[in-house]
């Protein structure tokens, strides 16, 4: 089979792979699957990137790996890298759009630096993705798409097949399309729809080269597309063919297996971020039993919260999508003053409008979760690349002395904790809440160990009682202990009250212009966010609590450094973790901790915001490590630059 | 209908214990004690209602109502109040707005809580002027008007909110003035009545920065001549003994009528099916035309925050799921 036109065009490493393809890795033969004499290699992970035009299919097929992947019991992290542009022109560079996943027999807490095996759809994907690929790594490329007219868009001057582009790397080319076509010949679908199967085609090709398997994507197919049976029927024949063809040709030497994590027992679900927040919310609801009210208007990346919760109607949430971000957090502020969970979805520019209307949530001391799923700005930005550049925002972005609560999700699953933990602050403190994801963590996803759901911790959410006759409520009488305000719904007899933005008296919540009130009311709302530090967990640093360098870190950069950190540790080096969920207030043991080592350092998707809350907080001399270039940190640049710190230490 | 101590309801009982601080001789005291008196007749129940507002001088209102009250930011208020009403649709949710406050900075909230049909009562203060902040023309200020921030005359154009409600597709638009107690009392009424968003544009005299503004057609000698009021199922009369009369021509413009012509004045349909006689209405010119007050158009449309509810109790009542199977839904695997 030799003879195949598609077959391998080899770049002089035939056993390059077992080298290339990860530490660890050791030859097993497979007597169980006779008709494969081929080897078949045991690696401990494997970082694969599906690239193609956005109509190709890739988030498609990504997530299809990801799933059997999951389920096949491998850790798995996953990073979606998509375009703006719902459909850029077909076969250019912006149109371009990706899946990249790691999956291992270990603990991982990254999608992986660079992959080992890049499917490229078309030229522009190879253009956009080559520079990524690990030296020897496996590139499958699609000759269909090698034509004049996609070299020229993808900006080649020459045919990269043709020319020294591609050496070092292992090569397969195939006709995706033609190959595709031919298997489905006797399908009832038109042409185009029989090309949009050629992504399946890729999958089974890769389903056998990393022997996984194909029934939980048969299923998910039928499911997806159950009221199309032709579609169906198609993408599974395409997948098939796609395998079959993988194993009968002689393209791969060998076969991959990777052996299933020892992930920590338990029952496992895969997670993307924004479905986790969701869940966590929902589930804080239920627990406290008060309905969800999600006001929201649609932008990149947090939709798919709006889309989410809309689905949940079953568990008493009410969403509205309203006019505009201003509206969405108004009705939310509207719904906790009427008794529900007021929440608003959004991203950066978003809280931007949203900021007025914070203000005068923290004025009426009402519970109130802001979400904001961050993307790179400033302004409109790059809406579907990732950062971290709204803490100062989130922090200091409103009009007079306005605290909020800030806190900071740090990977998919971590997601549900932090919504479940933003509503048990939010209705223990009467506080706004601002929760910060971002659209690594939003689209990405990883397993998730699920929580028994009686060991969720309880919340205690209770409305102030019936007034006494005779008796004026208070509508600013304070809980001695945290200071916050009694939650009166409109509806209780004997509880009227008028509040509002205006500056209110203590107590009375009667309209104010005393001095002495207006200090003491802007120092109690200060208090109130200081409170909230009193019941925080200590601080779980990865690895011991003194040492030479403290790795500092919040939010999506914790997968990216926990990789550097736990490397470093295991060459000898006296360095060690800690990740922020709580950002406002900082937990109360964060500054004996970073006084535990001779320097900290903090790597942040923005220009240094966190290093420069604690270098004032505390007069300690973070040293920030920046990145904004819209992709998240690759753990070996944080690694290269605590090796930096530690020469320098002892230099 | 008792509340406070299990006597009758009175028009005293809506009075908060905070000082009134608009301008002596403002128009919203007399808004204020017409509302008041209108819930006590209504029997409202002080507790079951909720006045919520937006910034400007009519905004401060909830402060002097004895009942749930929630001063927003500025233009907002519908926003909050379609939150309340859809998280608890049993509440009495009224909005108090002004024309800075609802026509200009929150005019795309305005316009979304009429296509909705939101069950809220907005009473919109019209005194075609900015008074909180001490005199500039408004989105309803009159092309010309001289105003601090206009020395030489505004050059903008202004719009009858009136319009704009019924192009929003508004369910319930009315109009009343201030100083028209019993009519403006029968109009919150009505507005009380209907079960979607209606609104109430109040004409309102700023007698420190835009005195007068109405006084051409509400004063006492020239009234009769210059307003005329819609009454359902009526002919549009108007005059000292309603010898004059709006008809409209096959374009859907008025002209006035009088005399033998008398019998061609439109006889008034606030439920026609057609917006435009109401259209027409709302932008005939008040230089030619007499100033029409009451119900321009009323529509029985469902309500929003009832269809949202439903959809939740039917959610609710056709899939029931407990947090357990919520979260250990999909795909799911062991390790042991
Ligand atoms: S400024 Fe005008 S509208 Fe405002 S309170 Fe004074 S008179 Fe009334």
């Amino acid at each position: 089979m030799t003879n195949c036109q598609e077959c391998e065009r080899i770049a002089g490493y035939s056993h390059g792979l077992r080298e290339t393809l990860m530490t660890g890795a050791e030859t097993k033969d497979e007597g169980d699957r006779a008709a494969r004499d081929r080897d078949v290699q045991e690696l401990d992970q494997v970082v694969i990137r599906f690239a193609g035009d956005s109509g190709d299919g890739m988030q498609l097929t990504g997530d299809q790996f990801t799933r059997t992947t999951a389920l096949m019991g491998n850790d798995i992290a996953t990073f979606p890298d998509f375009p703006a542009e719902i459909r850029a022109p077909a076969g250019t560079i912006p149109g371009v759009s990706a899946f990249q996943l790691r999956f291992s027999s270990f603990d991982i807490h990254t999608p992986g630096d660079a992959p080992d095996v890049l499917v490229a759809m078309n030229p522009a994907a190879l253009k956009v993705h080559l520079p990524l690929l690990k030296k020897d790594g496996i590139l499958l490329l699609n000759t269909a798409s090698f034509k004049a007219i996609n070299l020229k868009k993808a900006k080649y001057e020459v045919d990269p097949r043709t020319d020294d582009t591609l050496d070092g790397y292992r090569v397969i080319e195939v006709d995706l399309t033609e190959r595709t076509k031919e298997a489905l010949a006797n399908c009832p679908l038109d042409s185009r729809g029989k090309d949009r199967c050629k992504n399946m085609y890729a999958l089974g090709i890769l389903y056998w080269l990393f022997h996984r398997e194909t029934e939980p994507t048969e299923k998910a197919i039928a499911h997806k597309f159950a009221k199309k049976p032709d579609v169906v029927e198609a993408n599974l024949i395409a997948m098939k063919a796609g395998h079959a063809y993988a194993e009968t040709t002689e393209i791969f030497q060998t076969a991959y297996k990777v052996a299933p994590a020892r992930l920590p027992p338990g029952t496992y679900r895969n997670i993307m971020g924004n479905q986790a927040l969701c869940l966590g919310l929902v589930a804080a609801s239920k627990r406290c039993e008060v309905p969800l009210f999600l006001g929201s208007y649609p932008i990149t990346p947090a939709s798919d919260i709006l889309h989410q919760l809309s689905g949940y109607k079953h568990h008493g949430v009410i969403t509205f999508q309203a006019e505009d971000e201003i509206a969405a957090v108004c009705a939310a502020i509207g719904a906790s003053y009427a008794g529900q969970l007021g929440i608003t979805s959004t991203s950066g520019p978003g809280v931007a409008l949203k900021t007025e209307a914070m203000g005068l949530a923290i004025m009426a001391e009402l519970p109130l979760i802001v979400l904001n799923v961050q993307r790179a700005g400033p302004s409109t930005g790059m809406p579907t690349k990732t950062q971290q550049a709204d803490l100062l925002q989130a922090m200091y972005g409103r009009n007079g002395e306005s605290p909020m609560v800030v806190i900071a999700c740090s990977t998919p699953a971590d997601a549900f904790e932090v919504g479940y933990e933003a509503i048990r602050i939010a209705t223990k403190h009467m506080v706004p809440v601002m929760v910060l994801s971002d659209g690594y963590i939003a689209n990405g996803s990883e397993p998730w160990r699920l929580p028994a759901v009686d060991e969720l911790p309880p919340i205690d959410v209770r409305y102030a009682p019936e007034g006494e006759a005779g008796v004026k409520f208070e509508p600013y009488k304070r809980d001695p202990e945290t200071l916050a305000r009694p939650w009166a719904k409109p509806g209780t007899p004997g509880l009227v009250h008028r509040i509002g933005g205006l500056e209110k008296q203590d107590g009375t919540g009667n309209i104010s212009y005393d001095p002495a009130n207006h200090q003491h009311m802007v120092d109690t709302r200060a208090q109130k966010v200081a409170n909230v530090a009193n019941d925080l967990p200590p601080l779980e640093p990865v690895g011991a609590r003194t040492g030479d360098v403290l790795v500092l870190g919040w939010g999506s950069p914790r997968g990216a450094i926990t990789a550097a950190v736990t490397r470093m540790q295991q060459q000898g080096h006296r360095v060690s973790a800690a990740f922020l969920r709580h950002l406002n207030p900082l937990p109360n043991d964060l500054e004996a901790l970073m006084r535990g080592f001779k320097r900290v350092v903090l790597p942040e998707l923005n220009k240094g915001q966190l290093a420069l809350m604690l270098r004032s907080t505390y007069l300690i001399d973070v040293q920030s490590y920046s990145q904004v270039n819209g992709q998240p940190f690759r753990s070996q640049d944080i690694q290269d630059f605590l090796e930096k710190v530690l020469e320098e230490l002892r230099g | 209908m008792t509340d406070v101590d299990g006597r009758k309801i009175t028009k005293r009982d809506f009075k908060s214990d905070q000082d009134v601080r608009w301008c002596p001789g403002c128009g919203d005291y007399s808004i204020l004690n017409s509302v008041q008196a209108a819930f006590a007749d209504l029997g409202k129940k002080l507790h079951e209602t909720v006045i919520i507002s937006g910034i400007g001088c009519s905004s401060r209102f909830p402060y002097y109502m004895e009942t749930y009250g929630f001063h927003t930011i500025h233009g907002r208020a519908p926003a909050l109040a379609t939150g309340v009403k859809l998280s608890n649709p049993d509440l009495d949710v009224w909005v108090v707005t002004g024309d800075g406050d609802a026509m200009s900075i929150g005019g795309n909230h305005f316009i979304h809580t009429m296509r909705r049909n939101v069950g809220l009562k907005v009473l919109m203060f019209n005194n075609r002027i900015y008074g909180l902040t001490k005199g500039q023309y408004s989105p309803t200020s009159p092309h010309g008007k001289v105003t601090k921030s206009t020395p030489m005359g505004s050059v903008d154009h202004p719009f009858s909110p009136i319009a704009l409600a019924l192009g929003a597709g508004g369910t319930f638009v009315a109009r009343s003035v201030d100083i028209l107690a019993p009519h403006l009392q029968a109009t919150i009424k009505r507005a009380d009545g209907h079960g979607g968003t209606a609104v109430v544009e109040v004409y309102q005299n700023c007698n420190i920065f835009n005195d007068g503004a109405y006084k051409h057609f509400t004063d006492k000698v020239v009234r009769s001549e210059r307003m005329v009021e819609l009454r359902q199922g009526e002919p549009l009369l108007f005059g000292k003994d309603h010898t004059k009369g709006i008809a409209f021509d096959e374009n859907f413009q008025p002209y006035l009528v009088e005399g033998d012509d008398l019998g061609k004045a439109y006889v008034w349909d606030e439920a026609a099916a057609s917006p435009a006689p109401a259209m027409a209405l709302a932008t005939m010119d008040e230089s030619r035309f007499p100033v029409p007050i009451g119900v321009f158009r009323r529509q029985d449309k469902a309500n929003y925050e009832q269809a949202v509810n439903l959809q939740v109790e039917h959610a609710k009542s056709t899939t029931q799921q407990s947090l357990e199977e919520l979260l250990y839904a999909g795909e799911i695997w062991e390790v042991s």
